[in-house]
């Protein structure tokens, strides 16, 4: 009844979030505007709308929801409050795979800079989840996921580093930054069946995620296929990181901070987790980024350098919550 | 009729032998107790009889079939697991945690076994209350719960009253003894031998990996057995509530 109740909120809040990144931005519009832009979507207030405002928004929207959606399956797969795809490294090895397709001149050809994100993402998860099942201390993977972000970083300086081009160097910093600006619904496209295929596949393996609550020997003498349900979870977070992150480059900590916000309203079940957690995202994202348009700087904000000087706090407040339950 | 059975099982661990051609069973209507000095072996025998320690050599029977040819599911409805570790990573509600017993039953019907499960551990006020709110010994409790929502034939139990006070230690022996004389095949390992003595069926013994005693526990704890095994100079007294060790080093 709460959980119902409280996506209903998040699910009206997210609309209401997607109208106001329509309706405000740089350029104010009249009355006679707006009756053209709804009248004529070619015209030069329709294109304002739904070219311009209208996938941005959107972008926002999926983006976070992916995030989110993301963040609550790391966390639920790893048994940790801490685990996100930027904290644990996925969305690094998203960038590092899609910058180096970027130097390699690889931007040119359709899909690929995308394609690479979502390759990176998985190489990251797997990293993560090869670990995870050997080492169980819930510490030793987060030492474990900075040493793969800090290492999958370094490799992206390196890139740098060594690009022979100042251009590709800018394209990969732009887009390293994170942002939705200038998104098209081409890139709607991308992140939109990357968010249904991981929604699908985490709510196959959201049994699994509710049974890793009691830990790994009792989820292994559950009956249920763990394995199985091991491997589509991961895929299901690595696909959403991948797709977000090829769409709007490295947003870190909403993916660590959507779970938190929802977590106590499901009494902590990981498996009714996932919905509010993707709305929570998508309604801290889209949020986000309208803030990021209206605050009045020379430079727009980009959009991950807006959530990581808010998430940073958090997750240290999240770190000192979560050491204070290890210690049962 | 064996609900468990391990026969001439040996198996290592980081190169080190913990179980060494061990033969044990457990029958409906028992409660084992399976008891050892630290490192003898007791987890890895629970832990190789429901398939998490592979062996190097012999074979797991559940009922009458092969561990290795039984799915995830099959295993699951033949034996239950309660194991030492007692973390849970979420604040669940009690009901939901001894629901996850019952993971095959509609929601509904998982609820209702949880229910009466956390009923029959004297834990029913704790229902919608999150476990990371419980004390250790209420979180033990819930875990037992979720155990016994299985209804497997065969529950086997690694050090279920370690760190508990000693209500709770009676409390869940208690139940684990009622659901033997209902039926259930009970494996229990316990390093507290008035425990063992008391509530056991049989005993067995083990150390260093081999089975040393596997009788009546009067027999399997011998004098002889409590020097050899456990280095003690020990004997039985007998109180109203049971036989009780008096022990010296």
């Amino acid at each position: 009844m709460i959980r119902s109740r409280l996506t209903l909120l998040l699910l009206l809040a997210a609309a209401a979030a997607l109208l106001m990144a329509v309706v405000f931005g740089e350029t104010a519009l009249s009355g006679a505007q707006w009756r053209e832009a709804f009248g004529d979507v070619s015209s030069g207030p329709g294109e304002v709308l739904w070219q311009v405002r209208a996938p941005r928004a959107i972008c926002a929207l999926l983006v976070g929801a992916a995030l989110g959606l993301a963040g609550a399956v790391m966390q639920g797969l790893l048994r940790n409050p801490l685990a996100d795809p930027g904290v644990l490294g996925a969305s690094a090895t998203a960038a590092l795979a899609a910058a180096g397709a970027i130097v390699l001149g690889l931007a040119a050809l359709p899909g690929v800079v995308e394609l690479s994100a979502l390759g990176g993402a998985a190489l990251g998860s797997t990293l993560l989840v090869a670990f995870a099942a050997r080492v169980r201390a819930p510490e030793a993977l987060i030492l474990f996921g900075v040493a793969l972000s800090s290492f999958a970083g370094a490799l992206t300086a390196l890139i740098f580093n060594l690009s022979p081009s100042p251009i590709a160097t800018a394209e990969v910093m732009n887009w390293l930054l994170g942002s939705v600006q200038n998104r098209s619904w081409i890139d709607v496209l991308w992140i939109a069946p990357g968010l249904a295929l991981s929604g699908l596949a985490a709510w196959g393996a959201s049994p699994g995620l509710r049974m890793l609550s009691l830990g790994e020997e009792t989820a292994a003498t559950s009956g249920l296929p763990m394995a199985r349900l091991r491997l589509v979870a991961l895929v299901a977070a690595g696909l959403a990181t991948g797709a977000a992150v090829a769409v709007a480059g490295v947003i870190g900590f909403v993916g660590l901070a959507a779970p938190h916000l929802v977590r106590a309203t499901v009494r902590g079940d990981p498996a009714r987790l996932l919905l509010p957690s993707a709305l929570a995202g998508g309604l801290m994202l889209a949020a986000a980024d309208l803030l990021a348009r209206l605050t009045p700087t020379d430079q727009e904000l980009k959009l991950g350098v807006f959530t990581a000087l808010v998430g940073a706090p958090l997750f240290a407040l999240i770190a000192w919550r979560a050491a204070r339950e290890w210690r049962l | 009729m064996s609900l468990v059975e391990l026969r001439d099982a040996s198996a290592t661990l980081d190169g080190r032998t913990v179980l060494a051609a061990v033969n044990f069973v457990v029958r409906p209507g028992e409660l084992v107790a399976l008891c050892g000095p630290n490192g003898a072996g007791k987890s890895s025998l629970i832990r190789a009889a429901l398939g998490l320690l592979p062996l190097s050599n012999g074979e797991v029977r559940l009922g009458e079939a092969p561990l290795q040819r039984l799915s995830h599911r099959a295993r699951a409805e033949r034996v239950a697991y309660l194991p030492q570790e007692r973390r849970i990573a979420w604040n669940l509600p009690a009901e939901e945690v001894a629901a996850l017993g019952a993971p095959f039953l509609k929601p509904g019907e998982a609820l209702a076994h949880a229910r009466a499960a956390l009923a029959e551990v004297d834990a029913s006020h704790l229902a919608s209350r999150g476990v990371a709110e419980m004390s250790g010994g209420e979180r033990a409790r819930v875990l037992l719960a979720r155990a016994l929502a299985a209804e497997a034939p065969a529950l086997l139990a690694d050090e279920p009253v370690a760190g508990l006070d000693p209500d709770a230690q009676l409390l869940v022996l208690d139940r684990l003894k009622t659901r033997s004389r209902a039926g259930q095949g009970v494996v229990v390992s316990l390093h507290d031998l008035t425990l063992a003595a008391r509530y056991a069926d049989r005993v067995v013994v083990i150390d260093g990996g081999r089975i040393v005693a596997d009788a009546p526990p009067s027999e399997a704890l011998s004098p002889q057995i409590l020097g050899r095994v456990f280095r003690l100079n020990g004997r039985w007294l007998d109180a109203p509530e049971g036989p009780l060790l008096a022990a010296s080093r």
